[in-house]
């Protein structure tokens, strides 16, 4: 039952919101085509920039898997990972997560590539990288531009939010795939 | 970044070497970086798309008109904005964007809104509690449809890309309602550090 309504929640937001936005530009006289055209081509700059950020993460995460040195790792961790249920793979996705959103989404693609994107940890880095945003970026650029140098606690806070989102993202995966 | 990127290759020769299999190294680097540019193509189709429809509901209004629906909740989570101070304007449009995966058009609105808050700031160097609440929003990031994800997963073969959208906006609730209670903490703790500082 709950498995089916969430099933069904993800089935219909996407063409749901689709639709509320085409009829509500219709019915404002929006252009919807030429606007439409006009916000894609933002979007292709967008995902031009981030191309090469994509490309160096690929290259360093396969090195370092393909190397065994990722085995290492997870073995180095595993102790500590063992005693929270917690897969190794999906907290470095994670910690990556709150420095660059490029290298995350490089991460997760990793993942899907070595598990596939509808294995448990596939669906587990496709939620860590969806619900969180790049908190060292956010916060960055934003004080930045207004000149604040001391941030008093909006890290900490942010941090412990990306935290919550992992440990959210990998329990429900377990929960409704596991 | 640098140091994890660093390291991961790094790390990653070291062992290599150590092991005797070296010529991995190579044969990695190439692939990755192949696979890399493959895999990206089904990615850059869903974030244009999806921007495309994003500018369609910004000229439409319709972002505003969501931004109106959502001051009642908001409004509470600041008590130090005025009301009608355009600061929140600014920050019920970039909230409104981002529930709605629009990531890129949200940003503009997320700065102009800081910008506004700061004139509210009476020590400019330093964060006010409007702005950390704002930002502990934002950087957990409410959203209905994360576009990347799904193009990424998508991309990758998934069966059906969108149906982790559930689970997102699970782990994103847990993460929202984490920031708002821990910045409220801190908040308090903070008020009640500088009273007895005094």
């Amino acid at each position: 039952m709950f498995v089916n309504a969430v099933t069904h929640l993800s089935m219909w937001a996407v063409p749901f919101i689709m639709f509320i936005i085409l009829i509500h530009g219709y019915i404002k006289g929006v252009k919807i085509f030429e606007v439409f055209v006009d916000g894609a081509k933002e979007g292709l700059m967008i995902a031009v920039k981030i191309i090469p950020f994509i490309i160096g993460i690929y290259v360093a995460v396969g090195i370092f898997r393909e190397s065994g040195a990722i085995y290492l790792f997870i073995k180095l961790i595993d102790p500590i990972l063992k005693v929270f249920h917690i897969p190794g793979e999906i907290l470095l996705v994670s910690i990556t997560r709150s420095l660059s959103g490029p290298a995350a989404l490089g991460m997760a693609m990793e993942v899907f590539d070595t598990y596939g994107p509808d294995s448990l940890f596939g669906r587990m880095a496709a939620a860590v990288v969806g619900s969180t945003d790049t908190t060292f970026y956010i916060i960055a650029i934003y004080f930045a531009s207004i000149g604040v140098k001391k941030t008093k606690y909006a890290i900490p806070v942010g941090l412990m939010a990306d935290f919550a989102a992992f440990l959210g993202a990998v329990y429900i995966v377990e929960r409704l795939y596991g | 970044m640098n140091i994890i990127f660093t390291s991961l290759i790094v790390i990653g020769i070291i062992v290599a070497a150590i092991n005797g299999n070296i010529e991995v190294i190579t044969q990695a680097a190439v692939n990755s970086a192949a696979s890399a540019v493959e895999k990206i193509f089904g990615l850059v189709g869903i974030i244009s798309l999806w921007l495309g429809i994003a500018k369609i509901a910004e000229k439409s209004g319709l972002i505003e008109a969501l931004s109106r629906m959502l001051y009642p909740l908001v409004k509470y989570l600041f008590p130090s904005i005025p009301e009608g101070h355009p600061a929140m304007g600014s920050m019920l449009m970039n909230m409104s964007a981002n529930l709605l995966g629009f990531g890129s058009a949200a940003t503009p609105f997320g700065l102009k809104a800081i910008a506004e808050m700061q004139q509210l700031n009476d020590e400019p160097d330093t964060a006010t509690e409007a702005m950390c609440t704002f930002l502990a929003i934002n950087t957990s990031s409410v959203t209905l449809v994360p576009a990347t994800i799904i193009g990424l997963r998508a991309s990758a073969g998934a069966k059906n890309p969108t149906d982790i959208i559930s689970c997102i906006l699970f782990a994103t609730t847990c993460s929202t309602a984490t920031a708002i209670t821990a910045d409220y903490i801190f908040r308090t703790y903070y008020r009640i550090k500088k009273r007895w500082g005094r």
